[in-house]
């Protein structure tokens, strides 16, 4: 057994507005191994955000025990270890690609970063090279977003967590981007923690699939991925890939 | 099984992009004809409305005193250019200045608002109401408070070019994307670079709509404060010269007024450009 990236006990969330209190997530145990690729699949309402958002610190739970990389999530997020890709870019608009890139050596005492890796060569692994000095405007969707996954692993970190982030962009780009991001897993060795609304991303990126149900949110099952690495897009039209994508989605359709 | 658009070769079609170096020039022809066209009509319509006027005085015999022909205007501005100008001087110095310490004031009780909501609360609604004062009416009151100098011209244009600029400063110190602060909060940036990497990149240009605005309104206040108490400026040329029905001399100094104005404006266009390369390019497209 891999040492743990991510454990959750009894991890509960509760937001209280005007309309009442609502359970966005209920009682989450779980453990991700380090290296491991994981996808959290649930229809929406489910806290599958929360619970990425809870294991970056930027929510804190209600009640429950949450380690990241062995310490608190605020430790690690601290020293710099988490790396976080939203469904919007969240590009800076008035930086270039690079400069873009280059924000998190630029802040938090990123200028010391031990583990920090040099911008460029973060662009050139995302097959950016050459658009360094263009803006995030004059970019296609899909460039963005991948300025936004160099901009999470320029500082090295050890646990990546990934808010739907191609949930924006066209099929065609979202298969290309999902084949993409197993390469950089592999070159890189960060666990990944995804979250996706598609049953085909969700099968074909996660070596398992942690099914959420909605309301209040709840582990509803975890399905291992048994398909062989390095995964290819074709891998999808296999009887394997098929039988598992109808399983998800009879566990999706209850949930 | 195979994937036939795996298979197939990536890269841009041979004959789709074709080198046309016909189409190229008729293209670049098209756009030099556009840009000219626009730099060209507003001077026409300018010409032709002073042709108007012009006719419009000959034709109807319109007294000099009531309104001048724009040759009698030109011949002003030719003969007591010199008298303009020092009248001019001390206005431009009034609205700059005024210009420049109204909007420090906005930018920083800005900056307060966002960090301080109470502040906003109790303050907010006296900057408004100090707004709705007319200027003629805010004029004689800082002549009263500051005397018969500078002082209250230059508080006038400041009070005028505060009010725009501390709204829009506010919005969009404020007005952050949810996702750039979270981003911000998980690369532990602390608030001081959340202020000077997010928040006034992301305000300036909310700010400059607010200067280019404030660029013109400071002449105007400037102007205004001279009318009351005062022998020299733009103001004072104005009420001058009313009184002494020399009408030529009136519309020569408002377009001498006019084209500090317009010049000011351009200064803080041509800023805006320049700082706000990554913004007005995206407007363009």
């Amino acid at each position: 057994m891999a040492e743990t990236a991510v454990s959750c006990e009894g991890v509960s969330v509760r937001f209280t507005s005007e309309r009442g209190t609502v359970t966005a997530l209920q009682s989450i145990d779980l453990t991700i191994a380090r290296g491991s690729f994981l996808t959290l699949l649930g229809p929406s309402g489910c806290g599958k955000s929360t619970l990425l958002r809870v294991m970056a610190d930027l929510v804190a739970p209600t009640s429950g025990r949450v380690s990241v990389m062995g310490g608190a999530p605020q430790a690690a997020r601290e020293s710099r270890q988490i790396g976080f890709v939203f469904q919007d870019p969240a590009l800076l608009a008035w930086r270039t690609v690079l400069d873009n890139v280059s924000l998190p050596l630029q802040v938090g005492g990123g200028k010391a970063l031990p583990g920090a890796r040099s911008p460029q060569e973060l662009l050139s692994l995302v097959g950016l090279t050459g658009w360094e000095k263009a803006y995030p405007h004059e970019l296609s969707g899909g460039m963005r977003q991948r300025v936004a996954i160099a901009r999470a692993l320029v500082s090295g970190p050890r646990l990546l967590l990934m808010d739907e982030p191609f949930g924006a962009l066209d099929e065609i780009t979202r298969d290309r981007l999902n084949e993409e991001l197993l390469q950089l897993w592999e070159t890189t060795g960060t666990t990944i923690v995804f979250v996706t609304h598609s049953i085909y991303e969700a099968a074909f990126l996660g070596q398992s699939v942690l099914l959420l149900a909605a309301r209040p949110g709840r582990v509803r099952e975890t399905v291992p991925v048994t398909l062989p690495m390095p995964r290819r897009l074709a891998q999808r039209e296999t009887p394997e890939f098929v039988a598992l994508a109808g399983h998800l989605r009879r566990v999706l359709e209850t949930c | 099984m195979a994937n036939p658009a795996e298979t197939a070769p990536l890269g841009p079609v041979p004959g789709a992009f074709a080198e046309d170096a016909e189409a190229d020039a008729r293209f670049l022809a098209r756009k030099r004809y556009l840009a000219w066209r626009r730099r060209l009509l507003p001077i026409a319509a300018i010409l032709v409305f002073l042709l108007l006027w012009w006719q419009a005085v000959v034709q109807f015999d319109i007294k000099p005193f009531i309104a001048p022909s724009p040759v009698a205007v030109a011949h002003v501005l030719v003969e007591r250019f010199d008298i303009l100008m020092v009248n001019l001087a001390p206005t431009a110095i009034e609205a700059v200045c005024g210009f420049l310490l109204g909007n420090f004031a906005a930018i920083t009780l800005a900056t307060v608002f966002v960090y301080n909501k109470t502040s906003e609360e109790a303050l907010f609604p006296i900057a408004v109401m100090v707004n709705t004062i007319p200027v003629v009416a805010k004029a004689p009151i800082l002549v009263l408070l500051l005397g018969n100098g500078m002082e209250p011209k230059i508080a006038i244009a400041a009070i005028i070019c505060f009010f725009p600029t501390l709204v829009n400063m506010t919005r969009g110190l404020r007005d952050v994307r949810a996702e750039q602060l979270e981003l911000m909060r998980i690369l532990s940036a602390t608030s001081t670079e959340v202020f000077f990497r997010i928040r006034v990149p992301n305000a300036l240009p909310y700010l400059f709509s607010a200067l280019k605005i404030a660029a013109s309104t400071s002449v105007i206040g400037a102007i205004v404060g001279e009318w009351i108490g005062s022998n020299t400026g733009i103001g004072a040329l104005i009420i001058q010269a009313t009184y002494n029905f020399d009408s030529p001399l009136l519309y020569a100094t408002i377009v001498v007024g006019s084209t500090f104005s317009a010049l000011f404006f351009g200064v803080i266009s041509l800023a805006e450009r320049s700082m706000l390369r990554w913004h007005t390019a995206h407007k363009d497209q």
